[in-house]
């Protein structure tokens, strides 16, 4: 059983990684692209556990340790392999 | 008097903060290392600048998590002065002893450069022997030093007198131009310049040195 993690910075926090990656798209001719956001993606792997337990760990990594709750917020899926 | 300089894997301003505790004031300090569980009879708790862990996944999200985090913490809430500088003052935001988060600088650059500070508030510790306005001189060395909070936190702490620096003219984006700040009890400073850095007029400032003074002498 796997977390696929995915972070990124709330909506309205400055994102100058993002913002300087959008204008090198954009410079280098990909106009129809716009608000590029640079975030960070995260995968670990469980011990035997339940997909519930799976969620409620990977939920607490998250608001403890993974995510800083004052600028960036998390969505994640638990992958049965 | 006794001074403690919490060193993680990574620190680098620790040697700078001993040096000056130790050789330029003449008072007794101890490097703790942070596998630590304990920390008593210090008077003062120094979280020193660098890249701990390498700045992974957060600069001082992982330190925040370091066994003698947890003593850091009791002190502070016991009213023993803690002074967080730069990695320290992330640090001291991941632990939750201060308000806010710093994210990075608005252009994306590390800035390694000399800056102006001033002095926005004069009652603490650290702080009470500076006029209110006071420019100070000293470095910066930071990625991530742009303080950030919402706005409610903000107004907050300048209501409240929380604000202990401000940069002269703004670097890094920080909200408010704020460059350093206090806990509610006023004895917990995190900053992101280094006033280490700025201790003896040979390093072209002695502004710094003021700070460590006023704490140790109005201990």
């Amino acid at each position: 059983m796997r977390a696929k993690i995915y972070i990124r910075y709330k909506d309205g926090i400055l994102d100058p990684q993002g913002t300087t990656v959008g204008h090198a798209l954009n410079s280098m001719g990909y106009d129809a692209i716009h608000d590029v956001s640079v975030g960070k993606f995260i995968e670990m792997n469980f011990n035997d556990v339940t997909k519930e337990e799976a969620e409620r760990l990977t939920d607490e990594s998250c608001r403890k340790l993974l995510s800083n709750p004052n600028t960036e917020s998390y969505k994640f899926e638990i992958v049965e392999d | 008097m006794r001074a403690a300089i919490i060193v993680f894997p990574g620190s680098n301003c620790d040697h700078d903060a001993y040096y000056v505790i130790r050789k330029v004031l003449n008072k007794d300090v101890d490097f703790i290392w942070h596998k630590e569980g304990s920390l008593t009879n210090y008077d003062f708790i120094l979280v020193p600048g660098g890249f701990s862990y390498g700045d992974y996944l957060r600069a001082g999200a992982i330190a925040r998590f370091s066994p003698i985090m947890e003593e850091v913490i009791r002190c502070a809430n016991k009213g023993i002065s803690v002074m967080g500088i730069c990695n320290g003052f992330q640090i001291l935001i991941e632990s939750g002893l201060l308000p806010g988060a710093l994210i990075n600088n608005k252009n994306v650059k590390f800035l390694s450069q000399n800056i102006t500070l001033k002095v926005a508030s004069t009652n603490s510790i650290f702080t009470q022997d500076f006029k209110k306005g006071q420019n100070l001189d000293m470095p910066i060395a930071h990625r991530q030093g742009n303080f950030f909070a919402s706005e409610d936190v903000v107004k907050k702490l300048q209501d409240d007198d929380q604000i202990a620096f401000i940069y002269d003219e703004n670097p890094n984006g920080s909200m408010g131009d704020i460059a350093g700040i206090f806990n509610e009890n006023r004895n917990v400073l995190g900053m992101m310049p280094h006033p280490e850095r700025a201790a003896e007029s040979i390093l072209g400032s002695s502004d710094g040195l003021a700070i460590f003074e006023s704490v140790i002498e109005n201990m």
